[in-house]
């Protein structure tokens, strides 16, 4: 899958960096880290950044003793880690098949007009990014639609606007 | 828990506390489905208003708990209302500011609100209905697999206890040696629930087989197919099962550890999955010497991040060590060489959902049900163009008509059945004229289609089955992990060749080179996705040629999907001459004055529709 990888400067505190130092050391033993860990590492990793960005890459790679390219490549093989930072808003639609056959492209269509962005992109105030996702598996509401947590179902080209008014305040 | 009386002890006092509460009277047991649907339609605040208005009213003998899946995920937020020896009475569809009637007239009165239940929310089932057991889509379902999703509180091991959990393991543990374990799921003749329908017991048998200093259970809960969402639901609402029937699984093969690999987009899942796993190490049904019988085993969760490619058992494996989920090359098969190099059984969560059954209650009992060659029960996500929506078990063997028409009520508005898709990206379509074949591995595989994980889409005639094939391609294409050639390339240009006749630029000529593309994919890839993504091509070509051709040939699109071969037009003797089409043309391609007919300027339309959903007079039509 092709990704975004951002331009935006990295602006990650020394917090941050002692957080992940401690998810780090948490699966390693004599100073040695569990290379099949990898991945619950970079996942924890853009729970704490939002994304993960080089510089973040390069802390795992050394933390873990792992070379940069096998992060990098993990990093760019599953769909879930961005190398691009997400909207403070993030509105995914569901384009699995049952949503599809009901409709959900245009509901996508629709949102990016609104916002302006193609799907994988963010706002230039950073407030709002919009991705297309696989089946979130609520396929009985379809077509679905999630903005962080806030899960909306059943949808049609017309509840968009009104929608998005409500997070743009 | 180190032996049978033991948890016979905790099961009776478990049942006792369900049923009748101390010192006073039966207890009402109300139960809220609270799966991710369930949750998405809004059952938190329906749960917390219930709690508090039973503790505001001081109703010591209600009993409030949240539950897995009740199976009508359209209907949801579900309620259930159980008393001994009464019909239970389901509410959908309920709200918070329903729940203080629900409450009073009937938790209180003991009088259902009969216009909140089920018949008296959902307009095809009879007003005198007051249990979803008793709809149609509930009447022809036989509940194996999900006996206890919707009904105990998946958070509780004492509710798992009280409906039989655990025993199974006690069995095994105690009375049976691997050997015979493996033999009474031989004889149930179960087959792997993932898709391709493995003999379960022949492949534990292998691993047994094998010695090794280490072996691995795995547990394949990364389920990709888009619209499938049975293990989902498994894992929400009935965890402690998954846990019991891997820890048998080590058992029999002799394995001390086990991975549970799950999709990342399942917080909830993994959330009840990790507290199942907690609570079991907390009374000693996982770790060192369970029921005293000197077995050790232990069980991890390992979180997905979104790659299709990783529900194949060996890329599944690859992923687990932490690498890109890239599928090795088979053999030696896992049985033989798995994760971390070690001998591995790996099954999806269905098929170890059905396990402890299985032994508890005998392999004759679940070869009763189903066909010769496929036992047991298939769990179907409906989906799609359909009335009811939902998850639905059925005994292999049943018909598509069956569960198109009666358990899922129909195609909605009059509209016409055109196929149902099962299998995903992997599979193929099954056509009307197959509509009552008994729907089991073999059949399905003979008419092109396939079971699959068991989601089961269907479509009606505005469904542009080309448009769904290339949907399924540009999945396919997205999600090769890009490892062997023909899978990548191929399904690209397989992609290139479905784009070129939905715009309209198609040939004969390329009807055939699809056709020739598909074969070769098939034969030549790598791993399980490179071999069955051409399915929905070639199962769309050979069930419904004449739609490829109409798009081919007369550069038309049957369905009134793909939009660089439609056409907006109005009807003149409709047209009210209202505007409201021209205002909403984002083009300005529609002219006309007031009060006379309007008209569509083909040359300046983009074909977004936007008029035809504003007009009401049904004046504007597309060809």
């Amino acid at each position: 899958m092709k990704k975004k990888i951002s331009t935006l400067p990295f602006k990650g505190t020394p917090e941050q960096a002692e957080q992940l130092m401690a998810v780090i050391a948490g699966v390693s033993s004599g100073g040695h880290a569990d290379k099949s860990m990898l991945m619950h590492v970079m996942q924890q990793a853009q729970s704490i950044y939002g994304y993960l960005p080089y510089e973040v890459q390069v802390m795992i790679a050394q933390g873990m003793d792992v070379p940069l390219e096998k992060v990098y490549g993990v990093a760019t093989f599953y769909s879930q880690f961005a190398l691009a930072p997400k909207g403070e808003y993030n509105v995914s639609v569901c384009l699995g098949t049952a949503c599809y056959v009901k409709g959900s492209q245009n509901v996508l269509d629709k949102i990016c007009e609104n916002l302006g962005v193609e799907p994988g992109e963010c706002t230039e105030d950073g407030r709002f990014s919009v991705e297309a996702c696989r089946c979130i598996g609520a396929c009985g509401l379809a077509p679905v639609m999630m903005i962080n947590e806030d899960v909306y179902g059943k949808l049609v080209e017309g509840d968009v606007d009104g929608i998005l008014q409500k997070y743009k305040i | 828990m180190k032996s049978l009386n033991e948890l016979f002890a905790v099961r009776d006092e478990a049942r006792k506390k369900m049923t009748v509460r101390d010192g006073g009277g039966d207890v009402i047991r109300v139960v809220v489905g609270m799966a991710t649907c369930g949750i998405a339609a809004g059952a938190r605040p329906v749960f917390s208003a219930l709690s508090d208005e039973i503790s505001a009213r001081g109703l010591a003998n209600v009993d409030v708990a949240q539950t897995g899946c009740i199976g009508m995920c359209q209907y949801e937020p579900i309620l259930e209302v159980l008393e001994n020896g009464k019909e239970k009475v389901t509410y959908v569809q309920v709200t918070a500011d329903k729940v203080a009637k629900i409450v009073e007239q009937h938790l209180i009165g003991g009088k259902p609100v009969a216009e909140y239940t089920v018949g008296g929310v959902v307009d095809s089932v009879a007003d005198s209905v007051f249990s979803v057991n008793n709809t149609d889509f509930y009447k022809k379902q036989r509940r194996a697999t999900l006996r206890n999703c919707g009904v105990i509180n998946p958070e509780s091991i004492e509710e798992y206890i009280a409906a039989d959990g655990f025993g199974a393991l006690a069995k095994c543990l105690l009375e049976l040696d691997p050997n015979e374990v493996i033999g009474i799921i031989k004889d149930s003749g179960l087959r792997g629930r993932g898709g391709a329908g493995f003999p379960t017991g022949l492949k534990w048998s292998f691993t047994a087989q094998n010695y090794a200093d280490q072996k691995y259970v795995v547990c394949n809960a990364d389920e990709g197919d888009p619209g499938a969402f049975m293990d989902r639901s498994v894992l929400e609402g009935d965890p402690y099962c998954v846990v019991e029937a891997m820890t048998i699984c080590g058992y029999a093969t002799g394995a001390t550890e086990g991975y549970v690999y799950v999709r990342a987009e399942y917080p909830i899942a993994v959330a009840r999955l990790q507290k199942a796993i907690d609570k079991c190490l907390e009374l000693g049904l996982l770790g060192k010497n369970i029921f005293g019988s000197g077995f050790d085993f232990n069980l991890q969760i390992r979180l997905g991040a979104g790659a299709f490619v990783c529900g194949e058992e060996t890329a599944l494996m690859t992923s687990i060590e932490g690498n890109r989920g890239e599928p090795r090359p088979r053999p030696p098969y896992p049985a033989v060489k798995g994760l971390f190099g070690k001998p591995t059984t790996e099954n999806n969560v269905e098929t170890f959902a059905n396990i402890p059954q299985i032994i508890w209650r005998g392999a004759e009992w679940f070869a009763s049900m189903g066909t010769e060659k496929s036992k047991g029960t298939k769990v179907f996500a409906l989906g799609g163009k359909i009335n009811n929506t939902g998850l639905v078990e059925i005994p292999m063997g049943v018909t598509l008509r069956e569960v198109v028409e009666d358990i899922g009520g129909g195609i909605p508005n009059g509209k016409k059945f055109k196929a149902a898709q099962t299998g995903g990206p992997s599979g193929g379509c099954i056509p009307a004229s197959y509509f009552d074949i008994p729907m089991d591995y073999d059949n399905l595989v003979g008419i092109g289609a396939m079971m699959g994980s068991g989601g089961l889409i269907v479509m009606d005639e505005e469904t542009c089955m080309v448009d769904i094939a290339k949907f399924f391609l540009d999945f396919t294409v997205d999600e090769s992990c890009g490892k062997c050639t023909p899978c990548r390339i191929g399904t690209k240009r397989l992609y290139g060749l479905l784009e070129k006749i939905t715009e309209g630029n198609g040939t004969l000529d390329d009807l055939d080179k699809l056709e020739e593309l598909c074969r070769y994919i098939k034969d030549n890839s790598l791993c399980g996705l490179g071999q069955t993504a051409p399915n929905p091509v070639l199962s769309t070509l050979s069930r419904f040629r004449d739609e490829y051709e109409a798009h081919v040939i007369d550069k038309k699109c049957p369905a009134g999907v793909c939009k660089s071969l439609l056409s907006y037009e109005i009807i003149a003797d409709k047209c009210k001459g209202c505007t409201a089409c021209a205002r909403v043309c984002p083009v300005d391609a529609i002219s006309g004055t007031v009060k006379a007919p309007h008209f569509v300027h083909k040359d300046k339309c983009i074909k977004c529709g936007a008029c035809m959903t504003r007009c009401k007079f049904d004046a504007i039509i597309k060809k």
